[in-house]
């Protein structure tokens, strides 16, 4: 048994910790959400005028479907690519599993921003991408939609969250008993039966945690949009900082953060629910 | 069954054959040469220590492994080519395997549903097949809250829905406490006769084997020792390593000179060409002499008790017949015993052994 001064010890840093970097924060941005700006003066005074502002302002609206159409062909995208890869490399595999498994998580070690222009490089009118076109004659002037696009915010987030899919699949393929692959084929049931009917569902709960990180990762980017995706792609992060920045409406910004967050908190429950569901033993 | 009669295999062929059956896994070779035929309806008990090749033969049999060399035919037909999915042949796992993510009466309907079979029909067979087991009552439980023998009657109805031809089954009761194991021995044993369904069963244990078993088929270093029903096993092992892997038994080693076998102090009259001999001799063949008269077809000897265990129906003794010679005697229960006896044993059940 542990003495409770010692209990009390131990637990303070984390105490703390979620206290100054958790909850204040959270507590300063909901109080900002309902005080308002006016003139470029922030007054400390209770309303619900910002939100008010956000819903009759068809702008935002917008702007947050779109953010939610990106983040979820992201996270398609995503599923498409790593879902085959990890059942490969599950499966099928063998002893080139390590080296493969290596490749795929050698990217997530490289800064966001490097992937970020890398992308710009390839997918611009001067660049590698264009060039490649009008060398094999493909093309004869430039591709401008490639870049600045919400094609090139769909592209560049896939590949930054991919592994973030893959690991959670790869992980839950993995923790499949072999045997019962075995007993399925045993049964019957031929390759395309014995995925559809037990490797697949036993797989679900990996697949959603996997889904839930492109997700959610995706809803909260702004940097991808800055980089290759134009005004055409702005997403409801952009409209977040430069309420925080250039426009200078604090108050503006936070209640939109706040609808972000319950958006999120509320995707989290249900998936939390869906994977208890799902996880057996 | 194939109804053209010029396919049809002869009455008394047997349902799966082994011919030559080699399995490598890399340089190591877990299976060397092994040819067995399993007659339709029969038990056989595939016996061995772990690491002999059983577990790894039935997995040629259910096609999770190719041999190396040799065929594997059922009902006269190739079985080794065809993938573990087109063969009539069921497996009831050591690990039970049952899909976590389905509840019992999904489990056993797994195979009919796989193989198209209308949902009346399944939902009937799949109650014959719980009923078999005694688990009806268990039908909408998922596996992960059943104990271990209740997960084992669902993986055995799982796979006996089927309807199978040959059922194999690998250590099934192994992970299964000691008295239940009995109760599932004999219930298996009751089940395959009604049933009438040829079963392949592995295991490390031998008395399992024996009790179960029509015939043994008892392997050692992938290769096959000795085939014989558990009687003839017991009675006439072939070698020493069977002799002593089954049952217990005092191996005697001597030698045949002039008409006479010599195995330390114990000699007997043997018509038999003259060499080095092994013997085997059970612990119940030797009792103690209630009588002085010494027949010319028993052997008679002095020895001196080492040791006495009483195990309830009978006593294991140690005896020492003199020049170190240590011989293990079970009679039956006959109060504590000291000092030097008159022990006997009739020459006919010395069985000569191959030396291994």
């Amino acid at each position: 048994m542990y003495s409770r001064s010692y209990k009390s010890l131990v637990s303070l840093p984390p105490l703390l910790w979620v206290g100054l970097f958790l909850f204040l924060p959270y507590a300063l941005m909901f109080a900002h959400s309902l005080w308002i700006v006016r003139d470029g003066v922030l007054f400390h005074q209770w309303t619900f005028e910002n939100y008010r502002k956000l819903f009759a302002n068809p702008v935002y609206l917008e702007v947050l479907w779109r953010t939610v159409r990106i983040a979820a062909s992201v996270t398609f995208c995503s599923i498409l690519l790593s879902y085959p890869l990890a059942y490969y490399l599950s499966f099928h595999a063998r002893a080139r599993k390590e080296l493969l498994y290596q490749l795929v998580i050698v990217p997530l070690w490289v800064s966001y921003l490097v992937r970020g222009y890398a992308w710009k490089t390839i997918l611009g009118s001067d660049g590698v991408l264009n060039g490649f076109l009008r060398y094999l004659h493909i093309t004869h002037a430039p591709v401008s939609f490639l870049l600045y696009s919400p094609f090139a915010v769909v592209l560049t987030l896939t590949h930054i969250y991919t592994p973030f899919v893959f690991l959670p699949v790869y992980a839950s393929l993995e923790h499949i008993p072999r045997y019962l692959v075995e007993a399925s084929q045993d049964l019957g049931a031929g390759p395309l039966a014995t995925f559809r009917r037990v490797v697949l569902p036993l797989s679900l709960p990996g697949l959603l945690a996997g889904a839930t990180f492109a997700f959610v990762l995706s809803l909260g980017d702004f940097l991808a949009p800055l980089l290759v995706g134009g005004s055409s792609s702005t997403m409801i992060a952009n409209i977040v900082q430069s309420l925080f920045g250039a426009a200078y409406d604090w108050p503006l910004g936070a209640a939109i953060s706040v609808c972000i967050l319950l958006l999120v908190v509320a995707l989290l429950f249900l998936t939390e629910r869906l994977e208890k569901r799902w996880a057996f033993r | 069954m194939n109804s053209a009669p010029t396919l049809d295999p002869a009455p008394n062929a047997p349902l799966l054959e082994l011919c030559n059956v080699a399995k490598r896994f890399g340089s190591r070779a877990v299976l060397q040469d092994v040819s067995l035929d399993v007659a339709a309806g029969e038990f056989l008990t595939l016996l061995g220590e772990s690491g002999s090749g059983k577990t790894t033969l039935l997995r040629l049999i259910a096609g999770f492994e190719r041999p190396t060399a040799g065929e594997i035919r059922m009902g006269g037909e190739r079985l080794d080519l065809l993938p573990p999915h087109r063969r009539r042949v069921n497996t009831v796992f050591q690990s039970y395997a049952l899909f976590p993510h389905l509840n019992v009466r999904e489990n056993v309907g797994y195979g009919l549903r796989v193989k198209g079979i209308g949902k009346n029909e399944t939902s009937e067979r799949v109650e014959q097949a719980l009923a078999m087991v005694k688990m009806q009552d268990f039908a909408g439980a998922q596996p992960a809250r059943l104990s271990g023998g209740q997960q084992q009657r669902v993986a055995l109805a799982r796979a006996l829905v089927n309807r199978p031809q040959l059922l194999l089954l690998d250590e099934p009761l192994s992970a299964l406490d000691a008295n239940l194991r009995k109760q599932m021995q004999s219930e298996l044993k009751t089940l395959q006769r009604e049933v009438g369904i040829t079963f392949l069963f592995v295991t490390h244990d031998q008395e399992e084997a024996m009790a179960l078993s029509d015939r043994i088929a008892l392997l050692r270093e992938g290769q096959l020792e000795q085939v014989a029903s558990p009687r003839e096993i017991y009675a006439r092992p072939a070698s020493a390593y069977t002799a002593q892997f089954i049952g217990q038994t005092n191996l005697l080693r001597g030698e045949i000179r002039n008409g006479i076998a010599n195995c330390g102090v114990l000699r007997w009259p043997l018509a038999a060409a003259d060499g080095a001999a092994t013997f085997s001799l059970r612990p119940e063949a030797i009792r103690l002499s209630g009588d002085a008269v010494r027949r010319n077809t028993e052997v008679k000897f002095r020895a001196g008790i080492r040791q006495q265990l009483f195990a309830g129906a009978s006593e294991l003794l140690e005896v020492d017949a003199g020049a170190g010679q240590v011989l293990r005697v079970r009679v039956p229960p006959s109060g504590v015993l000291t000092g030097e006896h008159e022990l006997v044993f009739s020459i006919a059940d010395a069985v000569r052994v191959k030396e291994s």
